[in-house]
């Protein structure tokens, strides 16, 4: 007689943001089948819109009744935490305000499949009113579904189908620039080509600790690291493995070669959302991945990630100074602030207590400087040449008396990644090395100087990373305007209100980081579910 | 709690919103309200300073308000006497450097009516000048070391802007040349201001809470050195100076003497402050070294400054020169020695804001900063080549004028000091005295080759200065002149504050400076 099947039992409640955002996405796609043309921008945007805003709704209830779950959900395979929650919120607002950029005309092209510079090219042109592909937003929702899914992933399969519904839409989006078509199609394929060995050394590194574990959950492998012998190659390949594929999502030294390319041909509000939306989800991964996983084996990889952390950090911001693109110039502070996160990563050992304050501040951080980056990259998309926006750096001479109210925001977005004291930048940075440094002072750890190396570093290469931040202000500032200089193209409702935002947030966190601090210490305190 | 020092700081920045939201078109009505609204900053201050108690509680006016709990950061606000008269030296200079920039920002034109620098935004320049006034006050009344920092590294940006959008051809260099050594220099501090917080283990960074908490001499020497490499960039010390004079050559005279009179005043309070009080080991262990330092950057500053052909270079050497004696005041341990480094914050900040403003006068009439395009000046414009030749001969300490008293006591403090009883100071006194010959000779060379000989040229088509230019120069050679002569309020306030600090550095007060010298 065979035992009855149960069925799983499944948190509807718990899940219902990531359920919503699946299914308006996927109604995204019927209607793309079944509507006409004229109509899909007008169901698509409210429809994205809606979602994102609901499902933002249903992470504030939780969190506001108090019902934060404590054990996994959906049978183990999904993890909905205090940080987990944090990190929805973050996506979320990101994700919102970056639709509120793709919601701007004439980012997106018009007819993908057609050749560049041919007459089919100009024929798709001539129909669509500067709208673009709408199949945008579902694939946008996708990935976005895919990004809440990443982070909260508690097991490693869970983990790797998040990981590819998030990146596949990301990689089609990357090649659906208006402009400058040969370079975003070369920067999907780019990131298509990198982003599938990835996946593939990620999974293989599942693999592997599976080998080793006998089971592909977070807990699970930890126990099993408990018990068993932590210097088994199987682990130790797996980890690395597993290593390989994260820190390549989340840009760090020597795998963010990718960053630079993708975010420069990539239609701006897509590097908008990678470079926020994107980075938040994967670094929210990683630290699943290492401090719940790989928690009993910090001693193995605490010096690695102290190694790349380090190398991250002087790459990102040494690189940085000889880039004249301006996109390319934030992709590598992006990798800068990669390796800055990295230093959070490191910070754990100690008490429970201890690491929610370094958990607090990663995601402290996360937050404020995923907003920051939407509100510089939406500046961006207003500088605008005839042939696109005005990418190269000596375009930007002398804006600041053509627009100075637009060139004071985007040089107060990059005062705030320098860290200079009263914005948000400098509040994240201050928290990360002090969780770093206090991480150090701590008895017992035997890294504790390499924890405060670790810092030096870290302000070394900031130092050296507000050059070029500064470079850019002297161009704007302090440099007479090029003859024929960009347009400054008329903002949009949408983008006006995301710049808005983004600078409030910017400034009012710099000035009181309370607000976002305390949200942060309360996600923080409950700590990752094992 | 007292609500004096939080009004001080809020008055200027809602100046400065006020300002910054003025209409189009009003730029004289810009200029009135930064005016009335800095001289109401200098009132308040007035008043408030008139309730100090020199023999009080070491702090006053102290408030303490929340901030960052998270980070265990207090808004911690209060003066002691060092504090105070560094606010005061700040907010004298902030309407007189207004009146001295009214025209600044409106495109510098010479005698022959060539613009130099062309037209800018007079608001912009006007609302930064009064952010810079709120976070100066800001700098030297924060007793929580975090608000502290915050107010050193955010008060770069206004002088950044007002450098490299208003200075002169090769403002951007300077601008960015000022910028990054500052902000390298901040990051270290920021390490240890980090460290400190943990090491201490006190959960918080209010300063009275901190003195003496840091006890393992080695992680002292650490600390020490991240804060004392920021204070020195930031005074600055040779080898790190060479920021100085590009910046103070290439901005207005007015930011000038903002820059170099309060600015770089913060590095050696800081010093004073900061490093002798929470790490008094450390301190000592370097004490030979700065004092080396410092004693090369008196004698260094000197023979460079005699060798500038530009004036604003020049005068920027010569600060260099006089920070060497600052620091060495700091460091020779003795109460003497460090009220005369207090001191001398304040008169410098006064004799070279002069100079300064005198040879920006100069330089607005001619074009040229070099000292070669001028020639016979006293005969064109006597009472420009009057207020010169006080403010040069502050320069160079002459006795009766305010700085003498100065460096006088910090000379004869630093000879006399045993701290180090091999009787090294007193060498370093005895070399540092040779600047003393130099400074005659960079400030009377200056004064011969611009005001007297025959009259060049394009000189003479010089106006004499105007009321507005008399009203900028008057008040600062007055208090010149007063304190070169009465030294003893300032000495009064400044003293107790000196006592206290040396007695958490465990040094014997018996040195202190009883009354006021040099009279």
């Amino acid at each position: 007689m065979n035992p009855a099947i149960e069925a799983p039992t499944i948190e509807y409640g718990t899940l219902a943001p990531l359920l919503v955002i699946f299914g308006a996405a996927c109604i995204g796609v019927l209607v793309e089948a079944f509507a006409p043309r004229y109509l899909r921008k007008s169901i698509q945007v409210p429809l994205t819109l809606l979602s994102l805003a609901g499902a933002f709704a249903l992470v504030l209830v939780q969190v506001l009744r108090g019902q934060v779950s404590t054990t996994a959900s959906a049978m183990g395979a999904i993890a909905v935490d205090g940080p987990s929650l944090f990190i929805w919120g973050v996506i979320l607002i990101l994700s919102f305000v970056c639709v509120l950029l793709i919601n701007d005309e004439g980012h997106f092209v018009a007819s993908a499949a057609s050749v560049p510079g041919s007459a089919d090219e100009e024929e798709a042109e001539r129909h669509d009113n500067g709208t673009g592909h709408t199949e945008v937003y579902p694939l946008v929702l996708f990935a976005v579904g895919g990004m809440l899914l990443f982070p909260a992933a508690h097991d490693l399969l869970m983990m790797f189908v998040a990981l590819e519904v998030m990146s596949l839409p990301l990689y089609l989006l990357c090649g659906l620039a208006r402009r400058r078509r040969l370079l975003s199609q070369e920067a999907s394929m780019k990131y298509f080509l990198l982003g599938a060995f990835s996946s593939a050394f990620f999974l293989y590194g599942t693999a592997m600790v599976y080998g080793f574990a006998g089971t592909v959950s977070l807990p699970g492998i930890n126990q099993a690291m408990a018990a068993g012998n932590t210097l088994d190659p199987l682990l130790l390949i797996g980890f690395a493995l597993l290593g390989v594929g994260l820190l390549f999502k989340i840009g760090a030294a020597p795998f963010q070669a990718w960053k630079p390319d993708v975010y420069q041909g990539a239609p701006t509000p897509i590097t908008a959302l990678m470079a926020s939306g994107t980075l938040v989800a994967a670094v929210g991964a990683v630290l699943r991945v290492f401090w719940v996983g790989l928690g009993n084996l910090d001693w193995e990889w605490r010096p690695v990630i102290w190694g790349v952390a380090a190398l991250t950090m002087i790459v990102g911001s040494i690189l940085a100074i000889t880039q004249t693109e301006i996109k390319r110039m934030l992709a590598y502070s992006s990798i800068a602030h990669t390796g800055f996160l990295l230093v959070g990563v490191m910070a754990t050992y100690g008490s429970a207590q201890q690491n929610a304050e370094s958990l607090k501040a990663i995601l402290f951080y996360l937050a404020i400087y995923g907003i920051a980056t939407v509100g510089a990259f939406a500046v961006l998309t207003l500088v605008r040449d005839p042939g696109g926006e005005a990418g190269h750096l000596s375009r930007w001479a002398g804006l600041g008396k053509r627009a100075p109210v637009l060139s004071g925001v985007f040089a107060f977005f990059l005062l705030a990644f320098a860290g200079i004291p009263l914005t948000s930048g400098f509040m994240g940075k201050y928290a990360i090395f002090s969780a770093a440094l206090n991480s150090g002072t701590q008895p017992g750890d035997s890294i504790g100087g390499w924890m405060a190396g670790l810092v030096v570093v870290g302000v070394v290469a900031s130092a050296v990373a507000a050059f070029f931040y500064v470079r850019v202000i002297v161009l704007m500032f302090f440099s007479e305007p090029a003859a024929d200089g960009p347009a400054i193209a008329a903002p949009s409702m949408g983008t006006v209100a995301v710049i808005a935002v983004s600078l409030l947030v910017t400034v009012g966190v710099g000035l009181y980081p309370e607000s976002v601090l305390g949200v942060a210490n309360d996600a923080a305190s409950s700590l990752f579910i094992r | 709690m007292s609500p004096w020092l939080p009004i001080l700081m809020a008055v200027p920045v809602v100046g400065a919103i006020v300002v910054a939201l003025l209409p189009k078109g009003s730029d004289k009505l810009a200029k009135q309200v930064t005016l009335l609204v800095s001289l109401l900053t200098l009132v308040l201050t007035g008043v408030m300073a008139a309730g100090f108690k020199p023999n009080g509680d070491r702090f006053q006016f102290v408030a303490e308000y929340n901030w960052i709990p998270s980070f265990g950061v207090k808004f911690g606000v209060g003066v002691d006497g060092v504090a105070l008269v560094l606010i005061a030296l700040s907010v004298v200079l902030v309407p007189i450097v207004v009146l001295a920039s009214w025209h600044d920002a409106d495109g510098v034109k010479t005698a022959d009516g060539t613009l130099i620098t062309p037209k800018r935004s007079v608001k912009t320049y006007f609302s930064l000048l009064l952010v810079l006034e709120t976070m100066m006050i800001g700098v030297f009344a924060a007793t929580d070391i975090f608000l502290f920092y915050v107010f050193f590294e955010a008060m770069l940006i206004p002088m950044y802007f007002m450098i490299g959008s208003y200075g002169g051809a090769q403002r951007s260099y300077a601008a960015v040349k000022f910028l990054l050594y500052s902000l390298f220099g901040g990051m270290l501090m920021l390490v240890a201001v980090i460290g400190l917080y943990f090491v201490a283990g006190k959960q918080t960074f209010m300063f009275p809470e901190l003195v003496g908490a840091i006890q393992d001499p080695v992680t002292q020497k650490w600390l020490f050195a991240g804060f004392f490499i920021a204070f020195a960039i930031k005074a600055p010390l040779w080898p790190v100076h060479t920021w100085l004079p590009d910046a103070a050559a290439q901005a207005p005279a007015g930011a000038a003497v903002l820059l170099v009179g309060v600015l770089d005043k913060v590095g050696t309070f800081g010093m004073l402050r900061f490093c002798l009080e929470l790490f008094p080991d450390a301190a000592k262990a370097f004490t030979m070294p700065i004092v080396v330092l410092s004693v090369i950057s008196i004698i260094y500053g000197a023979i460079v400054a005699i060798g500038q052909t530009d004036m604003k270079r020049l005068i920027a050497y010569t600060s260099i020169s006089h920070f060497g004696f600052i620091v060495l005041g700091v460091f020779a341990m003795s109460g003497v020695a460090q009220s005369g480094a207090a001191l001398y914050m304040v008169n410098h900040g006064f004799a070279t804001g002069a100079l300064f403003l005198a040879a920006g006068f100069l330089i607005a009439r001619r074009g040229s900063p070099f000292i070669a395009d001028y020639g016979g000046v006293q005969k064109v414009a006597p009472l420009l080549a009057g207020f010169f030749l006080v403010a040069g001969l502050a320069g160079l300490s002459l006795p009766g004028l305010s700085s003498f008293v100065s460096e006088f006591m910090v000379m004869i403090g630093t000879y006399s000091s045993a701290a180090h009883g091999s009787g090294a100071l007193t060498v370093a006194a005895i070399i540092s005295a040779v600047a003393v010959i130099l400074a005659a000779v960079y400030i009377l060379w200056m004064i011969q080759r611009t005001m007297n000989g025959p009259t060049a040229e394009p000189v003479k088509a010089f106006k004499d200065l105007n009321a507005r230019e008399v009203w900028v120069l008057a008040p600062l050679v007055a208090l010149i002149i007063g304190f070169g002569f009465y030294p003893k309020p300032l000495l009064d306030v400044i003293n107790p504050s000196v006592q206290q600090t040396l007695t958490n550095v465990d040094v014997p007060t018996s040195t202190i400076a009883e009354k006021g010298t040099g009279q």
